[in-house]
């Protein structure tokens, strides 16, 4: 069989090994800007890696220089000029869907950031649970520049994850925010040279495989929903019906068995 | 066929007072076939003839409680006559549910769509999975619900949201379902049969004669002149098989692409 021509690489890779479904956005020569093609293949892969038992996590990285430089814009310039690109429109079905995949799946989403993450891209970044930044890495919100607001989660995370002024402050200057900056006011967890940067991912989620998948799952579910949780009162039920499940797994007998035998525990998913 | 599928459409399971039906076509998405409706029929029998059940849960799988009755069973009737003889005892299941005189509790996982969100509607109560999803979508395949959903889905949630649903076939998440006033709780999935199995319990400790006579009374308002409401839906419903719209509609459906209505 015969490779297809250079010019039709594909937007994005995907491959899954040792339990990591590794996406990709392989637009480098575009700063990895998302296409229609990119967002559904991307929202379809999380998706599908939900119900993959061989799937215990998800990588996320950009391929070249760049995380990802946000929406193509010369795609939309295109698409506005020919009167077939609606921005709501094109939220509901690209962008959102991917958005809401990546915070739904009960599994692991980490992501490499370097060089630049601007726009839905940032957005994007910030949709992952764990984020893992080259030094080079810089977080841009230029929506406000060009007359838009944040999206694609960006208004949902970023005050959760910086406070209300400092939320306010990046969007409405689009003032950049440094590695640096990122990691210690909390938006991002890891900053590392460049040329670790796989190797920091790959060495985080071999610590998450070492954790009970189903604790893994339930615990991000809890924490989702405490983001929009009615009370004290009502989170505090949840994680009473969550424990009440775990506390009848295999996994956690497995624990407590090997917490008190002082050895290393051999978790199953059960 | 595979195994899983092979097996009872409908599983009873007795925790002391409490009966417990679930429905067993997960692969089907729990649709609501003539089977699958004569076995839930013939099991709430049994659990309303047996003194010793005091409360009954009826439960899906966790993707579906129940995705919808069963299309391929009438996208080809003809028209109103043959819609009415051939489903006027099918959907007449649902009603029975509904006049159950010991207390039902629907636990909803998944999907909860068409004619199987009408059979939660037909429990006295609904408890919900935060995965649950609730909608009346027969208008997209151009009829109307025919068991009870146009009538209890008013009543449930009021009219605005009850005609948002079933003119456009919206669906709610639990979460707004809770808002609206459609089920009493929601909880994690791992917890839904717990939750349910454990209401059902404290009401089986209560004073039976009470329970029957608060369940009456409660119904006596809830569920005021819902027998003339049910016979004009169902009514509609039938004369909607006269109609192109409804074979083009139901066509489609089967055939997985948008349907093209006319007005005819």
């Amino acid at each position: 069989m015969s490779m297809p021509a250079e010019t039709s690489a594909p937007e994005f890779l995907s491959e899954t090994k040792d339990g990591v479904l590794r996406l990709t956005l392989n637009r480098p020569e575009s700063l990895n800007a998302l296409t229609g093609t990119m967002l559904r293949g991307l929202a379809d892969a999380v998706t599908k890696a939900g119900r993959d038992a061989s799937v215990r996590a998800i990588a996320l990285a950009g391929a070249g220089r760049a995380f990802c430089a946000g929406a193509d814009l010369g795609d939309v310039k295109m698409r506005m000029a020919d009167g077939s690109f609606e921005h709501g429109a094109e939220l509901r079905k690209a962008f959102n869907p991917l958005i809401l995949s990546i915070r739904r799946i009960e599994k692991p989403v980490v992501c490499a950031v370097q060089g630049t993450a601007a726009g839905a891209g940032a957005s994007l970044a910030l949709a992952c649970d764990l984020k893992v930044c080259a030094e080079d890495a810089k977080f841009l919100n230029a929506f406000a520049k060009v007359g838009l607001v944040p999206d694609s989660g960006m208004t949902w995370l970023l005050p959760r994850a910086l406070g209300l002024s400092l939320a306010l402050e990046h969007a409405w200057l689009s003032k950049p925010i440094t590695a640096q900056q990122a990691l210690s006011s909390g938006l991002v967890n890891r900053v590392v040279p460049a040329a670790e940067l796989e190797g920091s991912v790959g060495e985080l989620l071999g610590r998450l495989f070492a954790v009970p998948p189903l604790s893994l799952a339930l615990t991000k579910r809890a924490l989702n929903r405490s983001l929009e949780a009615a009370s004290l009162e009502d989170q505090l039920e949840y994680e009473a019906q969550l424990q009440q499940f775990l506390g009848r797994t295999k996994d956690h007998a497995e624990g407590m068995a090997a917490f008190l035998e002082k050895r290393p525990a051999k978790f199953t998913g059960e | 066929m595979p195994a899983a599928e092979s097996a009872a459409e409908v599983l009873v399971e007795r925790d002391g007072a409490v009966a417990v039906l679930t429905l067993n076509r997960p692969k089907a998405l729990n649709a609501l076939s003539v089977p699958v409706m004569k076995a839930l029929a013939a099991a709430l029998e049994s659990a309303e003839t047996d003194e010793a059940v005091r409360a009954i849960v009826l439960a899906g799988s966790p993707r579906a409680f129940a995705a919808g009755a069963d299309i391929g069973e009438m996208k080809d009737l003809a028209g109103s006559g043959e819609a009415e003889a051939a489903l006027s005892e099918h959907l007449a299941r649902w009603d029975k549910v509904g006049r159950c005189p010991k207390p039902t509790i629907a636990a909803v996982s998944g999907f909860a769509l068409g004619g199987g969100c009408e059979l939660a509607l037909a429990c006295d109560l609904i408890v919900a999975s935060e995965t649950a999803v609730f909608g009346q979508p027969e208008v997209q395949i151009g009829v109307i619900p025919g068991a009870g959903g146009t009538q209890r889905l008013t009543k449930a949630v009021g009219k605005a949201l009850a005609m948002d649903m079933v003119l456009t076939g919206r669906r709610l998440t639990a979460r707004e379902a809770l808002a609206a006033g459609l089920v009493s709780r929601v909880v994690a999935p791992e917890a839904l049969l717990d939750e349910a199995k454990g209401l059902a319990r404290r009401i089986a400790e209560l004073a039976p004669l009470a329970v029957r006579a608060a369940k009456a009374a409660a119904a006596a308002a809830a569920d005021r002149q819902l027998d003339a409401g049910l016979a004009r839906e169902r009514g509609l419903f039938y004369r909607l098989f006269d109609t192109a719209d409804q074979k083009e509609g139901m066509r489609a459906f089967a055939e997985k692409r948008p349907p093209l209505f006319k007005g005819k």
